[in-house]
């Protein structure tokens, strides 16, 4: 009966009165509303992405008074200078390095907080995530005291074993090993929690089957959780590549960039040129040299997951 | 290959018991069911065997050897999980030589021994497939194959057929039966399905509470059930009981159903049956094979009665009658050609050399 009331509607009456039961039917169309639905949202998008994005390509190849259209003068003009490939070698190195440790540091305490018996687990997964939840302009700063050279209490302990004072923000060794370790301490919850979701996602049996089959932890590790994990690993490393890459706020707060430059990432040396040097199209220049890299590294992760994906 | 001894093994979780002092002794080659409802500690006794669970108190030894704090991988074990636990990022041939490729057989070994169990049981083709993409009877074989290629001393089944759908169940135990005739195994199979149970053992144990209520062969649980659970659990439709009495008339001994209806025991069962009290409160156990529609002919020991029918099934081969003995429902097995109707009279009889006597009280059989 439904089935002939639609196919009278639809079939036999659109051929008459096309203009306004054409939009009728258009909305009762599934994709139609579909694409209402999230009309809102794909205009938010445009606004605080799409146009920012193009924009940004179009300040790009201004000169610095943004008078003249340059081309692409601005990367060329960059691309002949040492700071800048010292960026972009301190950038590869401040998010690789730092990611890795969040990842590794992130599967250890995620494995010892799946193990914590259920009753004490949530106290601990709500006081290790707190690091992550905390504004890092905030918890930077207390960082930066901490780091102090000559007051803090970093350098204040090392003093009882005969060791320091350590230049922390002040040598450029130093200084680097700084900003990616507040870094870590900053992202490692996110990983943590990631990790940990996706541990409680493996069936027990696995285990119990690996356990028969003659596998001792390290290879139950590595023949059943690792593989069980790998998308979510490669999605995090993924997400937080680009989320380190992209960092600004530990980096201004800890070292502005400082000392000589040596803790400079893309963002916080686009904000010098561009804000503090008053050459906004070479910032954004800046800026943007961080898309092919990043998108280079998205293609590659993604497509491993994609192929996971179909697989199973 | 080895035979598994039990002895007063103790499983406690906190202030619960879970398995209350078993023991049981598995001989080499022996296929073994553990077999009872949900909670009677019979996959906590698997576990405890694989090594998964601690033994709370007691002995468990393989072979001869105790293995209570031996870990499962140095057990010698292979075990067939429930929802088969294959690895799902391995295809079928990684997943059966994965316990080989960890003790580091020569890759030509693991090779041939799996070829081998691939052939086996039927799966060759699906080698290179990943369990995703298999059906839930070729992953049981996938699962089964993975045991096999390890050769161990003992399998382990936790439920392996209850996943599947009824018509492959069926064909999945003869399955089993085939591999066990051909690698024989040691075997410990736990079920919930005493059909499987039946089909399956050479030895039945019937767990209830913790506990073991029988050990015995499948026709022996059959035809000489212990206890009122065990009388209960095996065999489908299961036995009756009517609550009845003994009592002397004319002579013989009499067992009295109702105020209407009262059978003379046949001289074997009256013999065995002599010592009862006449008043203590008893209950008939009868299989429904044993309450049919009347023969021509009589024979001894085998009484008719009127009952009013009031459910008939047809099963094609027999029809299933369900009527009320001493305000008990019964159910009796006749011919589809005894003319049984909903609602209607019809004459029975009831097969006395095959009863069963229950102490109402203690719900053994005397």
């Amino acid at each position: 009966m439904v089935d002939a009331a639609i196919g009278e509607d639809s079939v036999v009456r659109p051929r008459r009165a096309a203009g306004r039961k054409g939009l009728r039917h258009a909305l009762k169309r599934k994709s139609t509303v579909a694409f209402l639905l999230t009309l809102p949202l794909i205009l938010l998008i445009t606004l605080l992405v799409v146009y920012p994005a193009i924009y940004s390509v179009h300040l790009a190849t201004l000169n610095k008074s943004m008078q003249r259209f340059v081309g692409f003068g601005n990367f060329e003009f960059l691309s002949k200078r040492d700071t800048f490939w010292l960026v972009v070698k301190q950038s590869c190195i401040f998010a690789i390095t730092a990611v890795v440790f969040k990842a590794l540091i992130g599967f250890i305490v995620a494995h010892f907080v799946h193990n914590i018996p259920a009753k004490g687990q949530r106290k601990w997964r709500g006081m290790l995530l707190v690091p992550w939840v905390i504004p890092p302009a905030m918890s930077t700063l207390a960082w930066l005291w901490l780091f102090d050279p000559s007051y803090s209490a970093f350098n204040y302990t090392l003093a009882f074993f005969g060791i320091g004072p350590i230049p922390w923000t002040g040598d450029a060794g130093w200084a680097r090993f700084s900003v990616i370790l507040v870094n870590i301490w900053y992202g490692a919850p996110f990983f943590m929690i990631m990790y940990l979701a996706s541990l409680k996602s493996v069936p027990d049996q696995l285990y119990e089957a690996a356990a028969i089959d003659g596998a001792n932890w390290w290879q139950r590790i590595w023949y059943v959780t690792l593989p069980m994990m790998r998308n979510i690993i490669a999605i995090t490393t993924l997400f937080s590549l680009i989320v380190t890459f992209a960092n600004f706020d530990i980096v201004r707060i800890l070292t502005a960039g400082g000392p000589l430059d040596k803790t400079h990432i893309f963002a916080t040396w686009a904000f010098r040129v561009g804000i503090e040097g008053s050459d906004i199209p070479l910032g954004a220049s800046v800026s943007l040299f961080m898309v092919p890299i990043l998108a280079v590294a998205a293609i590659f992760i993604l497509r491993d997951v994609n192929k996971r994906g179909n697989e199973s | 290959m080895a035979e598994v001894n039990l002895r007063k093994v103790v499983k406690r979780y906190d202030d619960v018991e879970a398995v209350r002092g078993i023991d049981l002794d598995i001989a080499d080659h022996e296929f073994v069911v553990l077999v009872g409802p949900s909670g009677c500690g019979k996959s906590t006794t698997l576990r405890m065997i694989a090594g998964l669970e601690d033994i709370s108190d007691g002995d468990i030894s393989i072979g001869g050897d105790v293995v209570n704090d031996v870990p499962p991988k140095d057990r010698d074990i292979a075990m067939v999980f429930q929802n088969y636990a294959l690895y799902p990022h391995m295809t079928v041939a990684e997943n059966m030589s994965f316990g080989l490729r960890l003790k580091h057989y020569p890759k030509a070994e693991i090779k041939s021994r799996v070829a081998e169990a691939a052939r086996m049981l039927d799966i060759a083709d699906l080698v290179d497939r990943k369990p995703k993409q298999l059906s839930g009877g070729q992953r049981q074989r996938v699962a089964m194959g993975r045991a096999i290629v390890r050769n161990p001393k003992v399998f382990l089944f936790d439920e392996p057929l209850s996943n599947l759908d009824a018509k492959l169940r069926v064909q999945m135990r003869i399955e089993i039966k085939k591999v066990h005739q051909k690698v024989r195994t040691t075997t410990v199979y736990v079920t919930h399905d005493q059909v499987e149970a039946m089909t399956l053992a050479d030895r039945v144990v019937v767990m209830n509470k913790g506990r073991i209520e029988q050990i015995g062969t499948p026709n022996e649980l059959y035809h000489n059930p212990a206890t009122r659970f065990v009388a209960g659990f095996i065999g489908s439709p299961a036995m009756n009981f009517v609550p009845c009495r003994l009592e002397e008339a004319e002579g013989r001994l009499h067992l009295r159903l109702t105020d209407r209806i009262s059978f003379p025991l046949p001289p074997a069962r009256a013999a065995r049956y002599q010592s009862v009290s006449r008043n203590e409160p008893l209950q008939l156990g009868i299989r429904p094979e044993h309450i049919t529609e009347t023969k021509p002919h009589a024979e001894p020991g085998i009484e008719p009665f009127e009952a009013l029918l009031e459910v008939t099934e047809p099963m094609g081969m027999e029809t299933l009658v369900y009527f009320t003995l001493n305000e008990t429902p019964v159910c009796g097995r006749v011919s589809p050609n005894a003319g049984a109707r909903d609602g209607s009279p019809l004459r029975m009889a009831m097969d006395l050399n095959n009863m069963h006597l229950l102490n109402e009280t203690t719900g053994l059989v005397i």
